[in-house]
């Protein structure tokens, strides 16, 4: 099969989700009272508004990630020809990791990877 | 069109080769599309419930429990009861969550695990997609898992919800890092990213055991990001039901709910298929080098067997780690990513492509 097929997998998991959406949405008993559609806050009723401003630790991380998931995706294609590359690949890839290894140590040491 | 248990090329071949003839091109590709897309559905559906039902069990064990005994022998109904169950539970959604989005998750989160099902090599023969891009393809789409969850988090209009996610989210992309540089350690030493290639590889010996320390490390840091990946036990700060009722899908009921949980069953059966596939030789048989007489033995064994034990044996190592380690905190978990498995990553990468370029191997 080639790789057209891949809507085959596409609609076989929107089948599956969107049919027992439908079936679930108007088969099963349905009833209403006044506090039912509250959010589920363990029945205390919810303060002041969700969505909110958020820690910006998680959006360090996010930068981060960003940066070795761009790094990975260089490595990718080394790696499948890394053994015609040979040593000057090697030593290449050296250098590449030691100014990524700089970049991990910089940041480890202004603390970016300190949760707070 | 005889069948084979041991190589299943033929049949697929035969099945194709007679579709193409009886019908018209058209025809031939929507039949065999609905014949693959119906084998997929049902085996996720079975492996999902038959996984529910294994966590159950194994949980019990650990904990000297019998699990479900009630339905069925030995409980094995109650997966199957508990489905119906949650298939006939109305659908309820806050009044002020962000419909669309809301009702968006579910999909995007099951569509990202077919996808990456799809190029899983079951057997010789059976595997619907070989890209020979194969393991990047997995890792790139897999990833969009995160994206449903935080949509989730985020459109319940929860503040459980939205806690849940953005942990979730901070887990999910670090230790994506850490799964992709462990397999491409692997691929340094493969020296290709198509399935069928990294299999027929490790005719020999599983690359576990040929590839020297390296691979070790690069299965090790693979077990445990995977299970970080799954969102499972010990990093299931996502959905600790003692701080955040359930995490990000809290509002989430009925199938809805279900769909979620089934997500997360097959990104665990897939975890587990590349485990073994990559370091344990996937369909390939036990073989040692030059013992003949061992190697015909474990041939008799057909690949699909195989390749289910190994599958069923990483899985049982991840529930273990579940039902074994407690929980561990947000900023524990990402100084685990990030002060020990990148950087035992990142050298381990250096030390493969040394032993690679050295013939320092088997």
């Amino acid at each position: 099969m080639e790789s057209s097929s891949l809507l085959l997998f596409f609609l076989a998991a929107v089948t599956l989700v969107g049919a027992a959406m439908v079936f679930s949405s108007y088969i099963p008993p349905t009833s209403t009272n006044a506090v039912k559609f509250e959010p589920y806050e363990c029945g205390i009723e919810t303060i002041g508004d969700t969505w909110l401003q958020y820690t910006v630790g998680y959006y360090l991380f996010a930068i981060l990630f960003l940066i070795f998931d761009v790094e990975t995706i260089f490595l990718f294609p080394w790696a499948v020809v890394m053994r015609s590359a040979g040593m000057t690949g090697f030593v290449e890839i050296l250098i590449f990791f030691a100014i990524l290894g700089l970049g991990l140590l910089y940041g480890w040491k202004k603390h970016a990877l300190r949760w707070e | 069109m005889g069948f084979n248990f041991y190589d299943f090329t033929a049949l697929t071949h035969n099945i194709h080769v007679g579709l193409v003839e009886g019908f018209s091109p058209f025809m031939a590709t929507t039949l065999e599309w609905v014949i693959v897309g119906t084998a997929y559905l049902l085996f996720v559906a079975l492996f999902g419930l038959l996984l529910v039902y294994a966590e159950r069990k194994v949980c019990a064990a650990f904990q000297q429990r019998l699990g479900p005994m009630r339905v069925g022998y030995w409980g094995l109904l109650q997966t199957i009861a508990d489905f119906i169950k949650l298939l006939m539970k109305e659908l309820i959604m806050p009044r002020k969550a962000d419909r669309f989005l809301y009702n968006l998750a579910p999909f995007i989160v099951i569509i990202a695990s077919f996808l990456a099902i799809a190029v899983i090599p079951f057997a010789p023969g059976l595997q619907s997609l070989d890209f020979d891009i194969g393991l990047f393809y997995l890792t790139s789409v897999s990833s969009v898992g995160v994206i449903g969850i935080l949509l989730a988090g985020w459109s319940s209009n929860n503040k459980y919800s939205l806690i849940g996610a953005m942990r979730s989210g901070a887990q999910i992309l670090s230790y994506e890092l850490s799964v992709s540089l462990s397999l491409l350690t692997m691929i340094i030493f493969a020296g290709s990213m198509q399935f069928s290639t990294i299999v027929e590889g490790q005719r020999d010996g599983w690359y576990l055991f040929t590839g020297h320390i390296p691979s070790l490390v690069a299965f090790i840091v693979f077990l445990i990001a995977g299970t970080a990946e799954t969102n499972r036990g010990p990093f299931d700060l996502a959905e600790a039901e003692s701080e955040l009722t359930a995490g990000f899908h809290t509002e989430y009921s009925g199938i809805k709910f279900a769909f979620f949980f089934l997500a997360e069953y097959i990104n665990l059966f897939i975890i587990s298929a590349v485990a073994a596939t990559v370091f344990l030789g996937g369909w390939m048989p036990l073989h040692f080098g030059h013992l003949e007489a061992f190697n015909h033995a474990m041939d008799v064994i057909p690949p699909l067997v195989w390749f289910f034990l190994k599958v069923f044996g990483v899985i049982f190592i991840i529930m273990w780690f579940k039902w074994t380690f407690p929980r561990l905190r947000v900023d524990q978990i990402l100084t685990l990513e990030w002060k020990y498995l990148l950087p035992i990553n990142l050298i381990n990468i250096l030390l493969m492509a040394l032993i690679v370029l050295t013939k320092f191997h088997f």
